[in-house]
């Protein structure tokens, strides 16, 4: 079959770029060209225990990148609602890895800077990240502090119960500690973001052959096809 | 044998019961832990699933690290169990993002070949132990008590594992073997919501309702667990889900450990049962040591 058939015939400036960004991400993971064996079967959709409460199903999360709607994508709550319970990913007939397909496009909207409708996950993530670099380990008494100040602050008064609780069960450290090698840990991440950003300026140069499956290898696929 | 301990963050503190279970039955049986030294946080999925090479980067750190002990690595949550494993797959997998790493770590005087192994305390128990040895250290029985094996996502996806993706019997051989009933209970693998527990809590508490309804219905005494994310959820919110469902929930909820724990007959502060806040109810308690 020829490539052309396979991707959208007309497609926005925006729509190419997303699109570039996303099999970039692809790429990156193993077995990810395997998003082309796609059937549109949606056990994905019905193995989803949140599916229920996303406003695009699993399914047509890849019916819509194959129509080249990729910004409904990056809009949508499905992203973001996500739990990495990997049942989709077990479960497909045609071994797509679903969980790390939605990764890859959590990655493509925050990389293009998408206005999420779920904006409290990112939130969030950033916040985990922040507290990560600072201690080198996850303090969760700063982290929920923080995430509530900045997304609901009422709600903190809920959780004062379940604070005494874990307090008086000696489940709760007061104050972050430091790993001893906690300089050494930032080094590695400082230099890990510049090599994350070594690879932006591939990822953002345009070429129209970059948008369709070809992008994520079609030799890869013949390869593989006997798994 | 001789494992490096990888704890994680939540093992530090807030799920102590864990930790300290973990330690206690390997110490028990004879097996020596020594835990990795200045470990950081793996990043867990909320960090891997945002930022690919910064997290491998930071969870290749610790698998270096253990690598130079020339020890497996021992990863009681599962998050990051799932996190160091998937790790090592997409190293081995991706060579551009293994070179990424190796160029990452060498700032902190690190490589990392991507050949340690990550193994879980269930699979270490079951089948480098085996349930023979550890029925030699069995004080008590089960006998009349019924439990709800629940072994959440991450363990056993989304790669090939040390059991079943979809039907893990592991626990479920360990506690007939010592007596226990184990209740049927379908949802065994399925998610309780993870971190969605605070990003959409309603959305979790639901997901926790029916696995707590699921396990009552069957007539579960205790969910046993596996997993930090899915005890908290289940055991810190089951008030919370009383007041938004209406129901009267009162399931303790232990980990296998704290469970194994109870059967070799060790005292309880030991295996951080006093760290439960759901009151462990009359069939467990006649068995705790104090």
């Amino acid at each position: 079959m020829a490539e052309s058939l396979r991707t959208p015939f007309f497609m926005s400036k925006t729509e190419a770029e997303l699109r570039q960004v996303f099999l970039e991400q692809v790429k990156q993971i193993p077995a990810g060209e395997r998003i082309k064996r796609c059937i549109q079967c949606g056990t994905c959709t019905g193995s989803c225990p949140v599916s229920y409460a996303m406003d695009i199903s699993p399914r047509e999360l890849i019916a819509l990148f194959r129509a080249g709607e990729m910004e409904t994508i990056m809009k949508s709550r499905t992203i973001w609602i996500c739990a990495s319970c990997y049942s989709c990913t077990t479960r497909c007939p045609s071994g797509i890895k679903i969980t790390d397909i939605i990764y890859a496009l959590k990655r493509t909207a925050m990389e293009k800077q998408y206005k999420s409708k779920s904006p409290q996950v990112q939130v969030l993530a950033n916040l985990f990240i922040e507290n990560l670099m600072a201690y080198g380990r996850l303090h969760e008494g700063t982290l929920i502090r923080k995430y509530y100040m900045k997304t609901n602050v009422a709600k903190m008064f809920g959780l004062i119960s379940l604070g005494r609780k874990m307090f008086a069960t000696k489940r709760i450290a007061i104050f972050p500690k430091k790993i001893k090698q906690h300089e050494a840990l930032s080094r590695i991440i400082k230099k890990a973001q510049e090599i994350e950003i070594r690879h932006t300026p591939e990822r953002m140069e345009y070429s129209p052959d970059y948008v369709g499956y070809k992008a994520i290898g079609e030799m890869e696929l013949e390869q593989r096809k006997g798994n | 044998m001789k494992y490096a301990y990888y704890p994680g963050c939540s093992l530090e503190k807030t799920q102590r019961g864990y930790d300290e279970s973990v330690r206690e039955v390997f110490r028990t049986l004879d097996q020596e832990i020594v835990e990795i030294e200045d470990w950081n946080c793996c990043g867990a999925t909320v960090y891997m699933s945002v930022k690919e090479t910064v997290s491998l980067a930071i969870s290749s750190r610790n698998l270096a690290l253990a690598e130079q002990m020339g020890l497996q690595v021992m990863a009681p949550c599962s998050s990051c169990f799932t996190v160091l494993s998937k790790t090592n797959r997409i190293l081995n997998e991706i060579p551009k993002l293994h070179s990424d790493v190796n160029e990452a770590l060498a700032e902190a005087g690190l490589n990392y070949t991507g050949k340690t192994k990550v193994r879980h305390p269930l699979d270490i128990l079951m089948n480098d132990i085996g349930i023979e040895a550890m029925q030699k250290k069995m004080k008590h029985n089960l006998n009349g008590l019924k439990i709800a094996p629940y072994y959440g996502c991450q363990i056993v996806r989304p790669d090939k594992t040390f059991d079943d993706k979809e039907n893990p019997i592991l626990m479920d051989r360990l506690f007939r073997k010592c007596g226990a009933e184990v209740v049927y209970f379908p949802m065994k693998v399925r998610c309780c919501g993870g971190m969605l527990m605070t990003t959409f809590e309603e959305t979790a508490l639901k997901l926790n309702k029916e696995l707590l309804e699921c396990a009552v219905a069957n007539g579960a005494d205790v969910i046993v667990t596996t997993c930090p994310l899915c005890h908290f959820n289940l055991e810190a919110y089951q008030d919370k889900i009383n007041d938004v469902y209406k129901t009267n929930f009162s399931v303790p909820i232990l980990y296998f450990t704290q469970l194994l724990g109870i059967v070799f007959g060790l005292q309880q502060k030991a295996i951080g049962l006093d760290s439960s806040f759901i009151p462990l109810g009359d069939k467990v308690t006649s068995l705790v040591t104090v």
